[in-house]
């Protein structure tokens, strides 16, 4: 039951992740350059991406936390998955590209917003060279989830090392 | 070059060509 609820809290918190994540990338940044050519970028950049960031940012702990929760105690090992080990290969890949998304939101995206937003003080050309560095963090975010949620899956229903 | 991270497409297709390149890697050097 310990690891059924850990699971579903898993898979609940990727979600909100990926989800606000495809959010990002697929409506707020073209949404946002519109705006700015018309003006009306301010309720965006002051209402919607400070709170979508919150949840991003923290669903990705949880979903991070959860997941090596989930490979420690369901008999995978969070180590033979990491070290890509025997058939825990298939869900280490998963893990690292994971991994390394929670870095880049932690510590490419999330202290670059807050430059882009305002939150810090930064002048103009620290800004835009935030911006550039956040949006590129996202859009690799953006790519790895594609391999990680195929092999994330496939640990499960086509395991090529089983 | 264009950098692929700038257009949403491009971003999708170099995920689609690293699932294949990690897929290959996982058959052929892990198994």
């Amino acid at each position: 039951m310990e690891l059924l609820i850990d699971r579903w809290l898993h898979i609940w918190a990727g979600i909100a992740w990926i989800g606000l994540l495809y959010y990002f990338n697929a409506v707020q940044v073209p949404g946002l350059a519109a705006a700015k050519a018309d003006g009306t970028a301010a309720g965006i950049t002051r209402h919607i991406a400070p709170r979508a960031l919150l949840w991003f940012r923290w669903a990705a702990v949880v979903t991070w936390l959860t997941g090596a929760y989930y490979l420690e105690r369901s008999g995978i090992g969070f180590t033979n998955a990491f070290l890509l080990q025997g058939s825990a290969a298939t869900i280490g890949i998963g893990a690292w590209l994971g991994t390394i998304m929670l870095f880049n939101v932690w510590v490419l995206i999330w202290p670059n917003q807050k430059k882009v937003l305002g939150l810090v003080e930064a002048d103009d050309a620290a800004k835009a060279k935030a911006a550039r560095v956040a949006f590129l963090a996202s859009r690799t975010n953006t790519m790895l989830s594609i391999p990680m949620l195929f092999f994330m899956a496939a640990n499960t229903h086509f395991n090529p090392l089983v | 070059m264009k950098n692929p991270l700038d257009s949403l497409w491009g971003t999708i297709i170099s995920g689609l060509v690293l699932l294949v390149i990690l897929y290959v890697f996982v058959v052929n050097f892990l198994r």
